[in-house]
């Protein structure tokens, strides 16, 4: 739930991200400023080509900002990332890719698997722990990737679009799998989407961002109570909410 | 024997031994016929006989036995190093782009060299021992592993790259943990390629100017119209190519168990 009493775990100031291309350089965020508090559950919104991906990119540290701030409480933080295809290693069985992040942290592969089996457990994959990648469907294929990324205990999880690839239904089982999982490992979320039901049914905080160079148009505090149920979708309090976001995109 | 046609890497198709044996067969015994049938001389067309009792001879007096050692060392140091030196730039000019424009003028040339055309250079230069064969194997082996290594390192996905930038990895991390074994089906292939070369490499060095090895042997069968001699000599060059073709795929087998699908 958000708490704004407690301290920010994250704060992110006046962000600005451009790149180089042929034409002198796209600026894919403008002056983007919010604060996240722990255990909060983000979804940021916005209109393709946003800059929404790449403001997870620059949280995760994989791209530089142009100027501004990223503040996490705590230096450098712990990082799981959940991109939009599994993205895991096919050469990798699914154990072999759900330790890789324990590997770089310095454990040796076979110490790492009582953790790994824990996180298979998890996300209910008991079975396929020496399948290969190729052998996955779309939606145990971005499992693996979640346990991947929850492997090492992060402090933050990056989520892009982990279920853009997947069918609605699968979508919406993944949903609520991503929701339980959170609420037994208590972790900071960060998750860009393009579902607006998606976002209020899963976060406390929606930011909407504008069109490219992105920055924060409407930041929401939703108020449904948790545990969230699915018959919370189809309330008429849900509802208003969604006109209210669809209306900030547009 | 499969020829390699493209620089990728695909697994080899299921053996038939059968098929092959007969066919094989049917090649011998149409060598003999002709040798018997034709009236041409011994110094011509040897018969399968010929160059079998030549092939006895030659390894009951040792001979084969140390020039083909000779050969192999030769190709393996070869390979060995142009592999080696290869994959390194290569995985430097793929890091660079600065780097890759500086130098490609000169691998362009140097691909353009044929290595038969200055192999008479590396003799004159470094003298008919070992090493000038050793180096016209490198040259040789060098420009596909280079190219594969390039193109391997290139086409590692950017979103692994990501991954991996998200979890701190250090350089080396991802070098031994990412782009090793995403580009080491391509690398493979380079190598594959390359071993077949090198001992194309070592021959015609040891034509050119030798006193040891297998083509040395060659050149003496000729000289002395000792052409079953010559015979033994080219059939222990393909069985040496044919191992080291099959040492690479059955690396190239355990390596990459994950891609069988690949047909």
């Amino acid at each position: 739930m958000t708490d704004d009493t407690l301290d920010p775990v994250l704060v992110v100031q006046d962000l600005d991200a451009t790149f180089p291309n042929e034409n002198g350089g796209l600026r894919a965020l403008r002056g983007v400023s919010f604060s996240v508090t722990p255990r909060q559950f983000v979804c940021i919104l916005g209109p393709s080509g946003s800059g929404k991906s790449t403001l997870l990119r620059v949280l995760a540290g994989v791209l530089k900002p142009t100027r501004g701030l990223v503040h996490f409480a705590g230096g450098i933080p712990r990082i799981g990332f959940v991109f939009q295809q599994s993205n895991l290693m096919p050469w990798r069985t699914v154990l072999d890719n759900i330790t890789l992040p324990l590997e770089l942290e310095g454990m040796n592969r076979e110490s790492a698997y009582p953790r790994a089996q824990e996180l298979i457990d998890l996300v209910g994959l008991q079975g396929f722990e020496r399948a290969w990648p190729r052998d996955l469907s779309g939606g145990m294929a971005q499992r693996v990737a979640i346990a991947r990324a929850l492997v090492h205990d992060p402090d933050i999880l990056l989520l892009d679009e982990p279920f853009g690839s997947l069918d609605a239904l699968t979508r919406e089982r993944m949903g609520s799998e991503l929701l339980r999982i959170w609420q037994v490992r208590q972790k900071t979320v960060l998750m860009v989407t393009h579902s607006i039901s998606e976002a209020l049914y899963l976060s406390d905080q929606v930011l909407v961002l504008t069109q490219r160079p992105g920055s924060i148009k409407m930041r929401l505090n939703v108020e449904l109570p948790r545990p969230r149920i699915e018959e919370m979708r189809y309330t008429a309090d849900f509802g208003r909410q969604v006109r209210q976001l669809k209306d900030a995109i547009e | 024997m499969q020829l390699p046609k493209t620089q990728k890497s695909t697994p080899a198709p299921p053996h038939y031994p059968w098929t092959a044996l007969a066919s094989l067969a049917t090649g011998l015994a149409a060598w003999w016929l002709v040798s018997r049938f034709s009236g041409l001389p011994a110094f011509i067309l040897p018969s399968p006989g010929m160059v079998l009792n030549r092939f006895i001879l030659a390894l009951q007096d040792g001979s084969l036995l140390v020039h083909t050692v000779v050969t192999l060392e030769e190709i393996s140091l070869g390979l060995l190093a142009g592999t080696l030196s290869a994959t390194a730039l290569g995985y430097l000019l793929a890091k660079s782009r600065l780097f890759e424009r500086l130098l490609s003028p000169y691998l362009v040339a140097m691909q353009a060299i044929p290595i038969v055309a200055i192999a008479p250079l590396m003799v004159i230069w470094f003298g008919p021992g070992m090493f000038s064969k050793v180096l016209i194997c490198a040259l040789i082996v060098f420009f596909p592993v280079l190219v594969n290594t390039v193109v391997g390192v290139r086409a590692v996905p950017r979103s692994l790259h990501a991954l991996m930038g998200s979890l701190r990895a250090t350089r080396w991390q991802t070098l031994r943990l990412l782009e090793l074994p995403a580009s080491l089906p391509i690398l493979l292939g380079g190598l594959r390629i390359g071993a077949t070369l090198s001992v194309i490499g070592a021959v015609v060095g040891e034509l050119v100017g030798a006193n040891r090895g297998l083509g040395f042997l060659i050149n003496v069968g000729r000289g002395q119209y000792d052409t079953a001699l010559v015979f033994v000599a080219v059939f222990t060059l393909v069985a040496l190519a044919l191992a080291l073709y099959s040492l690479v795929s059955f690396f190239e087998h355990r390596l990459l168990a994950w891609q069988e699908w690949r047909e």
